[in-house]
């Protein structure tokens, strides 16, 4: 294991925040936190960085205990935070090229290696720009490229996409991905259920301080559930005969909305296959929508309450 | 990818200089690249000086010994009062650096968490050097003179710069402990206004009221004023150069520890 933790316990006064964590990672393996806010991924984040103290319980990256060895700790993690940690003065390549050298790379290694990610990340035409004028998308690529200035072997992303628009989103998944195939280590946290489908080898659920499921995202989905179809159709006559037609498929269902929820097992052939029968027996619909299970649905599932996720996306 | 990344692996205490150095590189860019505090740093000293020369020029020259041009008496006071709220730019800098990831990232990295602060302080000290000189000739152009030798001057630089390094250090202290930067701006306002007002910055003590005059003769800013005005005039220094010495250095032993160790327990999230 390259990041371990066991029974990790942390408060604030009576506030207890990390109630009891067990967390392991692989090497070279992605495991994703997922969590509402104030679930306490930060929390663990800031830990397991030697940012934090901690109450109880034992934490080691790469076998060195965080507490005794924080230094050891530090020269082998990368950091991205939720709050980028770039200088808005500096330029780009600056950042880069300080960073590098706190991480105790040679001044000649960490030029050259400011102009590799530069490079990697689409950075160059910005490079010498003070970074205040750079867009959201472009702090966050700076500032994961600034994590990886000493190619660190473990790498820690807290909410690397909370924030970004759909396409900076994707491409920083596919940087994301690229690190996990050339080895590094990762543990990410994130709000969006897709975001840990996506990424990640293991998913671990966080809810109110303590783990309350784990398990690989295809296992963890099928507890939570399948995709959805949610029907609207044009009047209550046509709601009618979809009952009939569709039966035991429905799930769900609201006469006076005139809508209806079909249960998808496979999103490619599940939804045609439902709107050729309503097409064949000339049902007409108003509309239709392909819903995926979203966070709140996986704590509805795995705690059986309703939980009030923050969707922070877009702030 | 790529070529083998070269790792320095001198000795840890050049490492730990050579981090202080890397964040003395990064304020001291800062200083050129933020023109607003750039434009703070050459105008508002030459503002003053104009305007204390100017107003109270007149009234105040009265009180002063026979033959002392107010504008000779004026410039050493100026300088100091400049300098201890310059230094303050050292708190918003070090708030600013905590409001933000930064010090984050600079706690992740295997570095001196020392050199955080002393990148700003050092920086500072830079900044207000600059603002200095750039007082003194303003003062010039407009009928400052002095007698002082270029030995006297050097005694003078030494005095203003560990004064000011004192100062920054005790403003990093503000840095640290102030939650926001409008925090910092009232809290060194309220520190450092007193300070140089109720000293003998701008007008003797003779007319202030006895509680005041002797919090006034005793407190740091007056022997800095002092043994600056003493070498400039050039008059006989008495106690002050030591004891302005003596202030700096003391406050210097206190606010550079308590500064780091501060800065270390607010960045372990206790």
């Amino acid at each position: 294991m390259v990041i371990e933790a066991r029974n990790l316990t942390k408060s604030y006064g009576n506030l207890h925040v990390l109630k009891g964590v067990d967390l392991d990672v692989e090497r070279g393996s992605m495991v994703a936190l997922l969590g509402p806010n104030g679930a306490g991924k930060t929390t663990i984040v800031r830990i397991l960085c030697t940012l934090l103290s901690f109450d109880g319980g034992i934490v080691r990256v790469d076998g060195h205990d965080v507490r005794t060895e924080a230094d050891k700790v530090r020269a082998i993690i990368g950091l991205t935070g939720q709050a980028t940690a770039v200088d808005e003065l500096l330029t780009g390549r600056e950042n880069l090229v300080m960073m590098g050298q706190l991480y105790r790379l040679t001044a000649a290694s960490a030029r050259g290696r400011a102009q590799e990610l530069l490079e990697e990340f689409d950075l160059l035409d910005a490079a010498d720009r003070q970074v205040k004028t750079y867009s959201g998308g472009m702090r966050r690529r700076l500032d994961l490229a600034v994590s990886l200035i000493a190619k660190p072997p473990v790498l820690f992303l807290d909410e690397p996409t909370t924030g970004l628009d759909p396409r900076s989103r994707l491409a920083m998944w596919e940087i994301i991905k690229k690190l996990l195939a050339s080895g590094t280590t990762i543990l990410l946290t994130t709000q969006y259920l897709d975001e840990a489908d996506q990424l990640a080898d293991r998913i671990v659920v966080i809810d109110d301080g303590k783990v309350i499921a784990e398990g690989t995202p295809g296992a963890l989905k099928s507890k939570v559930g399948n995709d959805r179809l949610e029907l609207t159709f044009v009047d209550g006559d046509a709601f009618g005969r979809a009952m009939a037609e569709l039966g035991d498929d429905i799930v769900d269902s609201n006469p006076t909305e005139c809508s209806a929820t079909v249960l998808i097992k496979d999103t490619r052939s599940d939804v045609r296959a439902a709107l050729d029968r309503l097409a064949e027996a000339g049902i007409a619909i108003q509309s239709l929508a392909v819903h995926k299970p979203t966070l709140d649905d996986a704590f509805l599932s795995l705690t059986g309450k309703q939980k009030h996720t923050q969707n922070v996306e877009g702030q | 990818m790529a070529a083998q990344l070269q790792f320095d692996r001198r000795p840890q205490a050049v490492i730990a200089l050579n981090d202080s150095l890397i964040m003395i590189r990064r304020s001291s860019t800062h200083i050129l690249r933020n023109t607003d505090q750039l434009l703070g740093t050459f105008f508002q000293p030459i503002m003053f000086l104009v305007l204390f020369a100017a107003v109270f020029g007149g009234a105040i020259s009265k009180a002063l010994p026979p033959g002392t041009n107010y504008l000779d008496f004026l410039m050493p006071g100026i300088i100091v009062q400049t300098l201890a709220f310059g230094s303050t730019t050292t708190a918003v800098a070090i708030c600013n650096d905590l409001q933000k990831g930064i010090v984050d990232r600079f706690r992740s990295l295997p570095m001196s968490s020392l050199a955080v602060l002393t990148g700003h302080v050092v920086s500072d000290l830079l900044r207000n050097s600059i603002s200095t000189v750039v007082m003194l000739i303003v003062g010039l152009v407009i009928g400052f003179r002095s007698d002082a030798s270029l030995v006297d001057w050097l005694a003078i630089a030494g005095i203003i710069l560990l004064f000011t390094l004192a100062f920054s250090w005790l403003s990093a202290i503000v840095g640290v402990l102030a939650r926001s930067v409008e925090a910092v701006q009232w809290l060194t306002f309220v520190l450092v206004f007193p300070l140089t007002f109720a000293s003998t910055a701008f007008v003797p003590t003779e007319g202030m009221h006895p509680i005041l005059k002797t919090f006034a003769q005793n407190q740091p800013i007056t022997q800095v004023v002092e043994a600056v005005r003493a070498l400039m005039l050039g008059q006989p220094i008495g106690n002050y150069g030591w004891l302005s010495v003596a202030w700096s250095v003391a406050i210097l032993v206190v606010a550079m520890p308590s500064a780091a160790w501060l800065f270390r327990r607010r960045t372990s999230g206790n």
